[in-house]
C-alpha cells in the first residue's frame, strides 16, 4: 500500500515562513519615515530604473523589499485599485488604509493557498496634514499588517536599522536631516563583520510624499539634489517647496533600459545566508 | 482581478473588470437622444511660441435653454497637455475624467509619460468607443493640445489634435476650434492668426475668437461681465499646464469687450 507523506499544517506554514524570511533577509533594505515636510522613502537600490519606491496615488506611496517581480505585481495591483476607486468615487476617497487592507488580503491568500509565498515586505504610506496624521503600514509576506509610528525599516537586518532610526529619528526633522538619518541607518549594517559602511548616493533611491503639495504629492529626488541633501546643504531643503505643483514626473529614458531584475541585483555580492531579521 | 499581468492601459483594465464604467459599453434604447442632455459648445486652440493655448466658453445649452452658465469645458489632461470637450456634456465630462486617469495610470505603471502622439491616439480610441452613442445623437468631440517634450524645436512644441466621432486624430497647424460656434471662431482666427505668436498674444486671440463665436452663435456664451463669468483659458508650456486666474481672464475679457465697444466686428 502506498504511504502518503503527511505534513502538518503547522509544519507547512513554518516552512513557508522560513522561505519568505530568508528571501527577504538576503535583499537590501528600505526605510520609510515622517519628517516636517512629508513622508520620506529611502531604499538601497543598485538599479536606477527598477524602482523599489513608487507612487500609488495623490497622497499614497509604496515601498518594497524582496523579489522584484512579486512586489511589482502588487504595486501594479495597488495602482489599478486606487485609480478605479478614485474614478468611481472621488480622489479623496482613496485611502492608504483601504490599500493596506487589500494588499493584506492578497498576501494572506497567496501565503496560504500557493505553494510558494511572496518573498516581499511592503510599506504603504499616506501623508497627512501634519506628521502626526501620517500613516505607515507595514505588510509582511503572510498578510499581517502593522501600523508603524512614524518610521519603519524593512529588508535584511531590519532590526538593527530600526534601532538606529529609533534613537535618531524625530518627526520634526527637516528633509536634509531625515535623508541623512535614513542613509546612516541603512549603512549601519552590512559592512565587514557587521560594521557600518558607506553607501554611494547613486545607490540610494529617494522619494518623498510632499505634505504641502496639492494633487499628486509623490516626487523622486535624484542626482545633484540628493547629493546636496546628503551633504546637509540647506539649499537642498528649500528645493521641494518651490516650483509649480502640477509637474509630477518628467519623462525619463528609463523606459528604454533593459530589464534586469532589481531582485537579482540585490543578491549580487551578498553572502548566501544571513541571520534572519 | 487586480493582480493579472494585463496592460498599462486603464481603459483596457476597465473593459476587463468593469466594462459598465466605459461610456461606449452601455446599451442604449433605440431612437434619437440628442435633445436629452445639455450640450457643451465652443473650444479654441492656438499654438504659440513655446507652447499652446486652449480656451473655452462657459455655456451649456439644451435646445433653446441655457442649461449652465459657468460650465468648465477645458481641463488639464496631465502635466503637459490639455483637453477641451464639445458635444453631450455628461458623456464628455466622463470621457475626460477617464482620459485623465488613463494618462496618469500609464505614467504610474510604466514610470514614464506617454508621448504626445500616444496620448492623442489613446483619446482617439476612446472617442471611437463612443461611436454607437454618437450615432444616436450623444456625440462627444474633444480638442486636444499639449506641449511635446520630444520636440526638436521647443518653439514649435505646442501641438493641436482634433477628432471626429469616429476617432481621428488629425493634427492641426496653427489653430483649430470645435463645437457649435467653431465656424465663427475659426473664421476669426483665419484672419487674425499668424505664426510665431507669443503666449500672451495667443491668449488674447483665443478670447477674441470666443467673442466672435458668441456674437453669431446663440449656444456659445460671451464674457458675462455682470455675473463675472469669463472664458476658461489654459496654457501648456515647458513648465507644464497652467490655468489663467480669474483676475487675468477678467482683464483680457474686459479689454476685448472694450475693444468691441469701438468696433463691434473686432
Amino acid at each position: 500500500m502506498a504511504m502518503q507523506f503527511y505534513a502538518s499544517p503547522e509544519q507547512i506554514m513554518r516552512d513557508r515562513s522560513e522561505l519568505a524570511r530568508k528571501g527577504i533577509a538576503r535583499g537590501r533594505s528600505a526605510v520609510v519615515l515622517s519628517y516636517t515636510g512629508g513622508v520620506l522613502f529611502v531604499a538601497e537600490n543598485l538599479s536606477s530604473a527598477l524602482h523599489k519606491v513608487s507612487e500609488i496615488y495623490d497622497r499614497i506611496g509604496f515601498a518594497a523589499v524582496g523579489r522584484y517581480n512579486e512586489f511589482e505585481n502588487l504595486r501594479r495591483a495597488g495602482v489599478r485599485m486606487a485609480d478605479l476607486n478614485g474614478l468611481s468615487y472621488d480622489r479623496r476617497d482613496v485611502t492608504g488604509r483601504a490599500l493596506a487592507n487589500a494588499f493584506a488580503q492578497t498576501l494572506g491568500a497567496i501565503f496560504t493557498e500557493q505553494s510558494k509565498p511572496f518573498e516581499v515586505e511592503i510599506c504603504v504610506a499616506q501623508v497627512g496634514a501634519t506628521a502626526d496624521e501620517d500613516e505607515l503600514y507595514r505588510l509582511t509576506y503572510d498578510g499581517s499588517v502593522n501600523d508603524e509610528p512614524g518610521r519603519m525599516a524593512m529588508g535584511g537586518q531590519a532590526e538593527a536599522i530600526t534601532g538606529v532610526l529609533k534613537s535618531e529619528h524625530r518627526p520634526d526633522m527637516s528633509l536634509s536631516e531625515a535623508v541623512r538619518v535614513a542613509s546612516k541607518a541603512l549603512s549601519s549594517v552590512g559592512g565587514e563583520g557587521g560594521a557600518a559602511r558607506t553607501i554611494a548616493p547613486n545607490q540610494l533611491e529617494v522619494a518623498v510624499l510632499d505634505r504641502n503639495r496639492v494633487g499628486r504629492t509623490f516626487r523622486r529626488i535624484t542626482g545633484a539634489a540628493l547629493t546636496a541633501l546628503l551633504e546637509g546643504d540647506a539649499a537642498g531643503d528649500a528645493a521641494p517647496a518651490d516650483g509649480r505643483a502640477a509637474t509630477p514626473t518628467v519623462p525619463t529614458e528609463e523606459a528604454h533600459k533593459p530589464t534586469t531584475s532589481a531582485g537579482s541585483a540585490d543578491l549580487e555580492g551578498q553572502p548566501q545566508e544571513k541571520p534572519e531579521a | 482581478m487586480f493582480t493579472n499581468a494585463g496592460t498599462s492601459s486603464f481603459t483596457s483594465f476597465l473593459s476587463r473588470v468593469a466594462p459598465e464604467m466605459l461610456p461606449g459599453r452601455r446599451p442604449l434604447p433605440p431612437g434619437m437622444a440628442a435633445d436629452l442632455a445639455p450640450h457643451a459648445t465652443t473650444i479654441v486652440a492656438i499654438s504659440a511660441t513655446g507652447g499652446v493655448v486652449l480656451a473655452g466658453d462657459r455655456r451649456a445649452t439644451m435646445g433653446n435653454l441655457i442649461a449652465q452658465r459657468d460650465i468648465e469645458k477645458v481641463h488639464p489632461a496631465d502635466a503637459y497637455s490639455l483637453v477641451g470637450i464639445a458635444g453631450t456634456a455628461g458623456i464628455g465630462i466622463e470621457l475626460m475624467r477617464l482620459f485623465q486617469v488613463e494618462l496618469e495610470h500609464y505614467e504610474k505603471i510604466e514610470g514614464a509619460m506617454l508621448s504626445l502622439d500616444g496620448k492623442a491616439n489613446r483619446l482617439a480610441a476612446m472617442i471611437r468607443g463612443n461611436l454607437g452613442a454618437a450615432m444616436q445623437g450623444l456625440a462627444v468631440v474633444p480638442l486636444f493640445a499639449g506641449f511635446d517634450l520630444a520636440a526638436r524645436d521647443p518653439a514649435r512644441a505646442g501641438r493641436i489634435f482634433s477628432f471626429d466621432v469616429t476617432g481621428g486624430p488629425y493634427e492641426e497647424t496653427g489653430y483649430d476650434a470645435i463645437g457649435s460656434g467653431s465656424l465663427f471662431a475659426k473664421s476669426a482666427l483665419k484672419k487674425r492668426y499668424r505664426a510665431g505668436l507669443s503666449i500672451d498674444d495667443a491668449t488674447r486671440l483665443a478670447v477674441e475668437a470666443l467673442y466672435d463665436a458668441a456674437d453669431d452663435d446663440t449656444a456659445t456664451g460671451g464674457p458675462d461681465l455682470t455675473r463675472r463669468i469669463y472664458p476658461v483659458v489654459m496654457t501648456a508650456t515647458a513648465e507644464g499646464t497652467h490655468r489663467l486666474t480669474e483676475a487675468e481672464t477678467a482683464t483680457i475679457a474686459e479689454a476685448v469687450v472694450a475693444g468691441r465697444m469701438e468696433n463691434p466686428g473686432g
